[in-house]
């Protein structure tokens, strides 16, 4: 079995969790323990995922937009903005990337703003598996992490061993982190121990690499849906859960991660493990992240709100940041030939 | 740990005028104030204006000017000629929101929030509405077909209470103004500065004078209105104490009336409800408003297989709602609107604690002055207790537990009032035997607290009687005939 290697340098404390089981049958051990079930089937997963209380859709949209009426201002503004920065996966997720423009993504990472030295960093760069090797170069013992998405990203239309060895590839290559993606085709049609056993299985595959589960909110549709998606992803021992791989729409959205921010409180009560969330793709202004930083605050609480426990996964919204930034530290807009385009 | 913690965020006060001293507003005027009282802000008690107190004299000035109107210019003009003064008020007011905004959260102490996104819109889509019935009424189903269209009553004397005092404001004056009426209307002794602010806005959308006459003052001011002999209809929303009053001296006139009083609802969440929005409802239920609502969800009826879990989140929920500055964008609670108001909810609290309820609130700290009370919780209430069936009016929630759905609508209507109820289910079908079950004028199912002005509103017992919004609305407002001739009977 493969073993984790890499030695993480990073800024970011590594995550210790009371289940220390990273292998298949400790989770499902673990699992089986909690459901009270003395084999996991995919029945015993459904009645649990079942018996969830259901999430009425006109509530949780009026609750979120609520908080988004939340008036940020001066140093409360200036406080997240830059903790909203700290929190970003800078992302590219591009056929077309090439390693000089992951290259110049982690320059970016690296100094997000040259005219002001105190930005600032991103917590990761988030690539595909190929690149980690040059992302992981680019940004040297900086702390910052590397994040790849794997699992056959982003359908997850593939084989299992090649859902492994993708994931392998990448956490050998020096992935931090592993963004996977469930098998959707494979919840919606009510298959949960399937989707179970694969991310257990990928969990064990990442060895001490942080584990990011996408729901692929979007392809879900319903809030109940995610709910139950996201208590199977904790279940099974991912480390964040995610809302979308940024390729389908709609992708985050703020009812959609306060559903997931309930799920994480809720099962911290639950078992005591704590889980982060990453919404991901369409957060592209201050004004929306500053939204989920409240919605964060306000219903997982504080202890959520730091980069270890709560990411942002996007690439236009840093400009945004910075631009706010710099608007706050002299008091007028530049413009954005005054953030730079990596 | 690090710590999101919210600037302040305050509201400019600039944006409205308020004047040193205000007259009444009668045929199209404002008169030279007299006997004036002072209008406080609650939430620091510093004195915003002085207002006039009515006499008899001026309400009868008031009433004969609203009978000229009435007979003279509103009572022959076009329903579609009255439903352009209508969009236009409701424009007005759109246009005028923050202005309005403002002088509602400092003459009442609700938070700014909630005057923005509620109160203020609300009251402009009260207009609106009721600008599109006012040429349409003989096709409103009022009268029988081929009767005489539906007529107006004449001069209506309308009481509106302090808690909303604009929307309720709006409440009143659409439907009678949409209908033919005119009106003479006394806003609430605490809160008479939005009233006069929408005089203003009769008079720059050209009411014709008369239409719209406010009259400020006290509990005699009201009883001048009720009893004077030239007003054809009452509308009243108060306290079921005043109501009760009104009733008994219009009792042998030929006043018609309409009362939307007191209430004590149930909020009841079955086991199988959407609990994280079940607590959002009970939390906007009770805590909107600071709990001043007649319909407010005040008797939480959960079932007992629940009861813990649902405390457990609601508590939780409860630590984050922001008390504080009503004029801060981010307050969730603001302030009780009077001195007399608080102690009324202080010693009804007492009394329930001494009868053995368990009091629990949020941490928070309250400003110094100004009228505060903390959002509260009382578990252990039984049927038997004061807390449970009298009408507290503040943010204070009482806890019962029920065991089956017939258990619950048993406590539910187990109340001398009826105003509304709340059930919390992912059952389609135990919501529609629920609100069938419920003696309540509006049951909201996986919600609270929601106003529409296309929905009837009003209530059962001691709740009140007559509906105010949607087509029922209308019928408050207007008398019917069914016209006998030889072709058509």
């Amino acid at each position: 079995m493969w073993a984790g290697s890499t030695q993480l340098t990073g800024r970011l404390p590594r995550v210790t969790v009371s289940t220390t089981a990273h292998a298949v049958q400790d989770l499902t051990a673990a699992a089986r323990d909690l459901l009270g079930v003395s084999r996991l089937t995919n029945r015993a997963l459904a009645s649990w995922v079942h018996g969830l209380p259901g999430v009425d859709q006109v509530g949780c949209e009026a609750r979120a937009a609520s908080l988004g009426t939340r008036s940020i201002k001066t140093t409360a503004k200036a406080w997240a903005i830059d903790t909203a920065i700290s929190m970003i996966d800078l992302t590219t997720l591009e056929g077309a990337d090439t390693v000089g423009k992951v290259r110049s993504l982690c320059a970016k990472a690296l100094v997000p703003d040259p005219i002001d030295p105190t930005t600032p960093r991103p917590a990761a760069i988030c690539v595909y598996g190929d690149m980690v090797a040059t992302a992981k170069q680019a940004l040297g013992d900086s702390g910052i992490h590397v994040a790849a998405v794997a699992t056959a990203f982003p359908s997850g239309r593939a084989a299992m061993p090649v859902k492994l060895a993708d994931t392998r590839a990448a956490v050998e290559a020096g992935a931090d982190e592993i963004d996977m993606v469930i098998d959707r085709g494979a919840f919606l049609s009510g298959d949960y121990l399937t989707v179970f056993s694969q991310i257990a299985e990928v969990k064990q595959a990442c060895g001490d690499a942080h584990l990011k589960v996408i729901l692929e909110t979007g392809e879900l549709v319903t809030y109940d849906n995610v709910r139950r998606a996201s208590y199977l992803a904790m279940l099974a021992g991912g480390d964040f859960i995610k809302t979308s791989t940024g390729k389908v729409s709609p992708a985050a959205t703020l009812p959609v991660t306060l559903v997931m921010l309930e799920a994480v409180r809720h099962w911290r009560e639950l078992t005591g493990v704590q889980v982060g969330v990453k919404p991901a793709g369409g957060i592209r202004t201050s004004k929306d992240a500053i939204k989920y930083l409240v919605m964060v605050n306000e219903v997982a609480g504080d202890d959520w709100m730091s980069p270890e426990w709560f990411r942002f996964g996007a690439s236009s919204l840093l400009n945004d940041l910075l631009l706010q930034r710099q608007k706050l530290a002299t008091g007028a807009y530049s413009g954005a030939d005054y953030v730079t385009i990596d | 740990m690090p710590k999101f913690e919210y600037a302040p965020a305050p509201e400019s006060r600039a944006v409205v005028t308020i004047e040193k001293s205000y007259g009444l507003y009668i045929d199209g005027a404002f008169s030279r104030p007299k006997d004036t009282f002072e209008t406080i802000n609650p939430a620091d008690e510093s004195v915003l204006a002085e207002v006039s107190q009515a006499g008899p004299k001026d309400v009868d000035r008031a009433v004969a000017a609203a009978r000229r109107a009435y007979e003279g210019v509103w009572g022959r003009l076009s329903g579609s000629e009255r439903g352009k003064y209508l969009f236009r008020i409701a424009r007005i007011l759109q246009e005028r929101a923050r202005e309005f905004a403002v002088l509602e959260t400092l003459d009442n102490g609700k938070p700014i929030k909630e005057t923005r996104d509620v109160d203020v819109p609300i009251a402009a889509a009260h207009f609106f509405y009721h600008a599109g019935w006012a040429d349409k009424l003989e096709f409103a189903g009022l009268a029988p077909t081929g009767g005489t269209p539906p007529r107006p009553h004449g001069v209506v004397g309308q009481i509106i209470p302090w808690n909303f005092p604009l929307l309720m404001l709006a409440w009143k004056i659409a439907p009678a103004l949409a209908t033919g009426n005119t009106v003479v209307l006394k806003p609430a002794e605490t809160t008479p500065l939005t009233a006069l602010l929408f005089a203003e806005v009769c008079q720059q959308a050209d009411l014709p004078p008369g239409v719209v006459n406010i009259v400020t003052g006290d509990g005699r001011t009201g009883e001048a209105l009720v009893d004077h002999p030239g007003v054809d209809k009452i509308a009243f929303t108060g306290s079921t104490e005043v109501g009760k009053a009104i009733a008994r001296r219009i009792a042998g006139t030929s006043k018609k009336a309409t009362l939307e009083l007191g209430g004590k609802a149930a909020n009841i969440v079955f086991d199988d409800a959407p609990i994280d929005q079940a607590v959002e409802g009970i939390v906007n239920g009770i805590f909107f408003n600071q709990g001043q609502v007649c319909c407010a969800g005040s008797r939480l009826l959960v079932q007992e297989s629940v009861h813990d879990a649902v405390l457990a989140r609601l508590k939780r929920r409860l630590e984050t709602l922001r008390v504080g500055d009503p004029m801060d964008k981010n307050s969730d609670l603001g302030a009780i609107n009077s001195r007399a108001q608080l102690d009324r909810i202080t010693s009804l609290v007492d009394a329930g604690v001494a009868e053995g309820a368990e009091r629990w609130s949020p941490e928070c700290t309250l400003p110094a002055r100004g009228f505060w009370f903390p959002p509260t919780v009382l578990t252990g209430v039984s049927q038997t207790h004061r807390v449970a069936t009298e009408e507290i009016f503040g943010p204070v929630l009482s806890v019962l537990t029920f065991r089956t759905p017939q258990e619950a609508v048993a406590k539910a209507n187990n109340t001398s009032y009826g105003l509304s109820a709340g059930v919390w289910t992912e059952k389609g079908s135990r919501i529609l035997w629920m609100a069938d079950q419920l003696r309540a004028g509006v049951i909201w199912a996986n919600t609270f607290n929601r106003f529409d002005p296309t929905s009837p509103f009003g209530g059962y017992k001691e709740s009140g009687y007559g509906r105010e919004g949607g087509r029922h609305g209308l019928e408050a407002y207007v008398t019917t005939a069914a016209l006998t001739t030889g072709a058509a009977r």
